[in-house]
């Protein structure tokens, strides 16, 4: 290709990038830099215009702020057991909708409609099923004669951490399913027929064929759901608004900056909520790469 | 060789691996019923608590009572049908937009060589995956300083933020499956990318434009937190944060039946949309994910 055709290419690439390189700096980049500089001020949320520098001490606010660090801790606590989870039993789901039984197309459908419910939806639903009077799953306990009188599911400061990583559970695992899926189906049946002729019993064919050639789908799988349950908010909100024992960072940050109108506070929080996503990013995609380095 | 076969367990008989076989089939069949209800029975279980009054909700007969008042009280509802709307609105615009915004930007991505591609896709798929808290101050000004601030069309503006970058990176996973051979005449007669993009690629990428749709769709009228922040009175909620902010007189008069009326309404065109299109939406999951 000459030089002047190459020119032409590259200036219309740019023409087609310019609606999302617009769109990235109107509602990312440019609020982004905005968050920062807040961050540094002592600016509330009623008179934005109004306002000194501050230095970092927002930043070192946030730190002494016991509220923080239980966030932080439940953020880190939900995301690794809620993702551990849903990685296990979306693999196990994936292996079971990839053998060849009646209804699996059906149980495939099936599997999206959890995905596709709003967040606050599902959440207000198992509210309903985990009610500790009326809820459907204390009567089917009740009824087991398991427990004596409903539990208190939401109620309870040690039991509702374990109904949001139920609900997550609940509303992600197909995602997991959907990409462990279609990994499975890039392993060619050959390699299993092989083993198969071999006589390789069944769970070794699992832990020495299945797993290794699924590393980089649960990888990136793993990635995106890490990320994406360290920003949770809703569903910990619409169950327990900012009750200590389920905020995440999220609500954390947005309780500072919109409940309490502490503009310059709640972008140190926010500020610091984008440290640690972008510190928990940075070591997973490290592991992968030393994954992939040691695999070849 | 001859020992080898030798010291193997003696070979049992095949009636042994026909019930076996059976078995683990049996097994199977079971696990995929346990799969089915866990994912069901949710749904189902809202679908009948919102059809029962009174004192009924409170009993836990598993079949729907069919009384549909409280479905009928939504109707009648002009602010959750408001909000219905404002949620139509804002999520049909949203993915539209998303749409135009991203089968651009996915041409030049994946389909033109200029040396900075690597760099803005990713830059691209690194704002899909940071947080939305992040950017909550900065929109808000922002937001007032437009003068949209609780107005329905806020939202539209700070979905794109999600979007965007998703259907530009889904799009263009998509449009490199194309065989470059397509446009190899065109480019040799000197067409325009703008031609190309129009008249040869994007009349063969309605399957992709539509699974890429359906998935804005979805993640635009799911969105809560902007919702939340942006909107402030009743008439200009979405439906996701109506609900979330519908409450009773009492902890003890929490009306379930209505908010589960106001889900099964919510959800069901979704779940049918879901449906009908499972194999498209499954393919547009996918793409970005596992090939990109």
């Amino acid at each position: 290709m000459s030089a002047r055709l190459a020119r032409r290419d590259h200036r219309d690439a740019w023409l087609f990038l310019l609606p999302v390189i617009a769109v990235i700096l109107l509602v990312a980049v440019w609020p982004l830099a905005r968050t920062f500089f807040f961050s540094f001020t002592d600016a509330y949320l009623d008179e934005p215009s109004v306002y000194s520098m501050v230095g970092f001490d927002n930043f070192i606010e946030i730190l002494q702020d016991r509220s923080w660090w239980i966030a932080v801790k439940n953020t880190l606590i939900f995301a690794a057991i809620s993702v551990a989870i849903e990685t296990v039993l979306g693999l196990a789901i994936a292996l079971l909708l990839n053998s060849a039984i009646p209804g699996r197309g059906l149980a495939r459908a099936a599997i999206l409609v959890p995905w596709a419910i709003p967040v606050v939806v599902a959440t207000k639903m198992w509210e309903w099923m985990l009610n500790d009077q009326f809820g459907v799953i204390n009567k089917v306990l009740s009824g087991l004669g398991l427990v004596d009188h409903g539990i208190a599911w939401t109620a309870s400061s040690s039991l509702i951490m374990g109904v949001v990583i139920f609900v997550d559970v609940w509303m992600t695992t197909p995602f997991m399913v959907l990409l462990i899926l279609a990994g499975l189906q890039l392993i060619s049946p050959e390699i299993f027929e092989a083993a198969d002729v071999d006589g390789i019993p069944a769970w070794k064919r699992f832990w020495s064929i299945t797993l290794p050639m699924l590393r980089p789908a649960i990888g990136v799988a793993v990635l995106f759901r890490v990320l994406d349950a360290l920003r949770m908010f809703d569903l910990a909100y619409v169950l327990a608004a900012s009750n200590e024992n389920v905020m995440t960072v999220s609500i954390y940050a947005r309780d500072r900056l919109i409940s309490f109108q502490e503009l310059g506070v709640g972008s140190a929080a926010s500020t610091w909520v984008f440290l640690l996503v972008a510190f928990v990013a940075i070591i997973i995609i490290g592991v992968l790469r030393l994954d992939k380095a040691a695999g070849t | 060789m001859q020992n080898a076969i030798a010291q193997r367990a003696p070979r049992k008989p095949a009636s042994f691996y026909r019930l076996k076989r059976r078995v683990v089939r049996g097994l199977q069949i079971f696990a995929l019923l346990l799969v089915l209800i866990y994912t069901l029975f949710p749904y189902y279980w809202a679908f009948v608590s919102s059809t029962k009054q009174g004192a009924a909700l409170y009993r836990s007969a598993l079949l729907p009572a069919l009384d549909f008042t409280y479905y009928r009280q939504l109707i009648d509802n002009p602010i959750f049908m408001g909000s219905l709307l404002n949620s139509a609105y804002v999520a049909v615009s949203t993915t539209l937009l998303s749409l135009i915004i991203g089968i651009s930007a996915a041409y030049a991505l994946g389909r033109i060589d200029f040396p900075q591609r690597r760099a803005m896709l990713m830059i691209v798929l690194m704002i899909s995956i940071f947080p939305q808290v992040v950017v909550l101050s900065g929109l808000f000004e922002l937001i007032n300083w437009l003068g949209l601030f609780n107005r329905p069309s806020a939202l539209i503006l700070t979905y794109l933020l999600s979007t965007v970058p998703f259907t530009t990176w889904i799009l263009t996973t998509f449009i490199r499956e194309f065989p470059r051979e397509l446009e190899e005449a065109a480019i040799i007669d000197g067409c325009s990318h703008f031609r190309i993009l129009m008249k040869i690629l994007l009349p063969l990428m309605g399957p992709s434009l539509a699974s890429t749709g359906i998935l804005a769709f979805i993640l635009a009228w799911n969105e809560f937190l902007f919702a939340l922040t942006f909107t402030l009175t009743d008439e200009n909620r979405t439906v996701p944060v109506a609900i979330g902010l519908i409450a009773g007189t009492s902890r003890y008069e929490y009306p379930f039946g209505q908010i589960m009326a106001a889900s099964v309404t919510v959800t069901l065109p979704l779940i049918a949309v879901v449906l009908v299109f499972q194999r498209r939406i499954v393919a547009g999951l996918t793409a970005g994910a596992v090939k990109g």
